[in-house]
């Protein structure tokens, strides 16, 4: 069984250190998303470390949580966090997006399967995400299922339409986290397609809604712990900032493109600058 | 009206007083046509209609009592798909997903991962026509062991009209990587396809339709995934159709007998993986081709049996089918009329065809 981080300090530097191997990637990419896998570094560092049940050496066991990343353009983040937490070597990273490699742009569950679904076209990890809640039901299995979805992701009536279903097959044992960064590709959301009242709304859908600061780490473990377990479907809207921990990048236009080396050089040394300082909390 | 009037006209017609004389199959064909011996009666008594959405419908009964992984899905269609029975004996099997079609597969999807065979049932316009890419993605990318059984499909869905008739379903599902595609020619083999896609492992499409049709095949005739099925032997030239359009041409072939043109006639009911050797053996022995199919003429048993001729052994093909054009209102036999697809037609087709073959016409 995975050991898991209980200390708010230890999953800050872990998180930090996620961002790190996420701009190596990147840039060495020389393609893809980098403000929501920027954004999203806490979530899956706290799923990964405090909250999901699972193994690292043994991915496909059958009692542990599955994690569906809906919204797949953000996989890198996972990337870095799964290589973090033992399910492959950290040299693999700059493997991303490169012919032959496992890191596909977009999740392919086929070539690595602790990826659990292979997404990217939007609106349809959050259906699988139902299925496979509903087949924990009805296999009496008690693991969870966590999924994240993007807030673009909400333009999409697939997305709605899955909403509809947590309830009517009352599906208690799934976690929605729903990555409220305010962006998308093409501008921000209020402005390309608007989601709010988006709490109102999921509410209205009869789904217990909480928000949450995306990079509060105690605030993240007490939500996503505490979704475990409950009567209703759990809808946990993470405030995310997108690109969060480098400066230059959190604007939409960081959405869908990739540092320089020299730019990833500045964001490196932001990174480093932000680690010693939370070296230095108590 | 129409219709009637001719079922009863070939219910006498139709009475083959010797059975068909077993053909010495040359060596290419006798490796590859699973054929003991002739399929079918060719329509020889009448029998009650059934549709071959009913075949699923007692078939997927069948399933729910053999195979407690078996789940059923459904987009607010539990009659029409003849799952209410099946929602009935294994209520905690059944899952009503309203009419909300891309959910309903993507779900599918995700129990598939975890372990469960679902049959997601809706009418071909919705399935497979609305959620191509839920489809693409969620079922075939991930290799989820899916099963569609879309019913309503073709012209012959009738009175409902254009928007209910899918025509394309065929050419999508083929293109999808992984997806397997059976086109049943009867309530008898569509029983036999719904048994076998729980066998199969990965996603299988089966197309189903509305209306009680006429037997093709009989309850023990042999149905054999990935193998041509020959209803008829015949040596000048082949007619090859998917679905209950068979009886047409069977009808077809009957009148072209009378005209001493002997026609081979062959069910492809699995569209892919396609019988390629089988179709280049027929193709071999009858030097030429006939195809009809109760689908656009783009992409579907046409397509599927140009593309394997066409770079193994090209002879002159005739394709029938809709062509780029929508249905509409009517009975079937209307629509069927209207676009060259009922007996007349597919005879008048054949007759150029062999004079194609005969060197007479371009």
């Amino acid at each position: 069984m995975f050991k898991k981080l209980e200390e708010v300090k230890e999953l800050k530097l872990k998180a930090n250190e996620v961002r790190q191997e996420l701009i190596k990637m990147l840039a060495e990419a020389g393609s893809g998303h980098t403000a929501g896998p920027l954004g999203i570094a806490d979530i899956l560092t706290v799923l990964y470390f405090n909250v999901l049940e699972h193994d690292s050496k043994n991915p496909l066991w059958e009692g542990r949580d599955r994690f569906i990343l809906s919204n797949g353009h953000c996989v890198p983040a996972r990337y870095a966090v799964m290589a973090l937490a033992g399910y492959f070597p950290t040299t693999e990273l700059k493997t991303l997006r490169k012919f032959g490699s496992r890191l596909q742009g977009h999740p392919d569950r086929i070539v690595l399967p602790a990826l659990e679904a292979s997404t990217g076209s939007l609106g349809q990890g959050i259906c699988m995400a139902a299925g496979m809640a509903l087949a924990a039901k009805l296999n009496g299995q008690m693991h969870k299922i966590y999924c994240m979805i993007s807030d673009g992701e909400l333009d999409e009536g697939s997305t709605w339409e899955a909403l509809n279903a947590c309830h009517r097959f009352k599906l208690n044992n799934l976690i929605i986290l729903v990555d409220r960064n305010n962006i998308q590709i093409s501008g921000r959301t209020e402005e390309v397609w608007p989601l709010e009242p988006m709490k109102e709304k999921l509410e209205a859908f009869n789904l217990q809604v909480y928000e949450v600061d995306g990079h509060s780490i105690p605030g993240l473990i007490h939500l996503l712990n505490r979704a475990r377990n409950r009567e209703k479907t759990q809808v946990i809207i993470c405030k995310n900032t997108p690109g969060k921990g480098v400066s230059f990048c959190q604007n939409y236009t960081w959405h869908g493109k990739t540092p320089t080396k020299e730019e990833a050089k500045l964001a490196l040394h932001e990174l480093e600058e932000e680690r010693k300082k939370i070296l230095k909390e108590n | 009206m129409v219709k009637k009037k001719i079922t009863k006209k070939v219910v006498k017609k139709a009475v083959v007083k010797k059975p068909i004389k077993k053909e010495t199959v040359r060596k290419p064909a006798a490796k590859t046509i699973s054929i003991k011996k002739p399929a079918v009666k060719l329509l020889t008594k009448h029998q009650t209609l059934k549709s071959t959405r009913e075949g699923f419908g007692e078939a997927i009964l069948e399933l729910g009592k053999t195979n407690k992984n078996v789940v059923v899905l459904c987009a607010d269609l539990t009659e029409s798909v003849r799952a209410n029975e099946f929602a009935k004996l294994y209520s905690e099997r059944f899952f009503q997903c309203g009419v909300a079609e891309a959910n309903m597969v993507g779900m599918a999807a995700g129990m598939a991962l975890e372990g469960k065979i679902p049959f997601v049932t809706s009418f071909g316009s919705f399935v497979p026509n609305r959620c191509l890419d839920h489809i693409r993605q969620s079922v075939c990318y991930n290799q989820a062991n899916v099963k569609f059984a879309s019913t309503h499909c073709g012209l012959i869905t009738g009175e409902d009209g254009a928007t209910h008739q899918p025509l394309e379903d065929i050419a999508i599902m083929r293109a999808l990587p992984g997806m397997t595609v059976l086109v049943p020619a009867d309530f008898n083999e569509a029983k036999k396809a719904t048994l076998a896609a729980a066998r199969v492992h990965g996603p299988v499409y089966i197309r189903l339709t509305r209306p009680g049709t006429e037997m093709i095949t009989s309850e023990r005739s042999e149905f054999k995934l990935g193998k041509l099925s020959v209803l008829k032997e015949g040596k000048d030239l082949a007619i090859i159709g998917c679905g209950p359009i068979l009886e047409q041409v069977l009808l077809a072939v009957k009148e072209l007998g009378k005209k001493k043109i002997n026609v081979k006639v062959v069910n492809c009911h699995t569209l892919k993986p396609i019988d390629a050797e089988g179709l280049v053996a027929i193709a071999r022995e009858t030097g030429a081709i006939l195809t009809v199919e109760d689908h656009q003429v783009y992409g579907g048993l046409g397509g599927a049996v140009a593309e394997v001729l066409g770079q193994r052994f090209s002879v002159p093909l005739e394709i029938l089918g809709v062509k780029n054009s929508f249905g509409e209102s009517g009975k079937p036999l209307e629509l069927l009329k209207k676009h060259g697809l009922d007996s007349i037609s597919i005879a008048a087709a054949a007759e150029k065809l062999l004079k194609r073959k005969q060197g007479l016409l371009p």
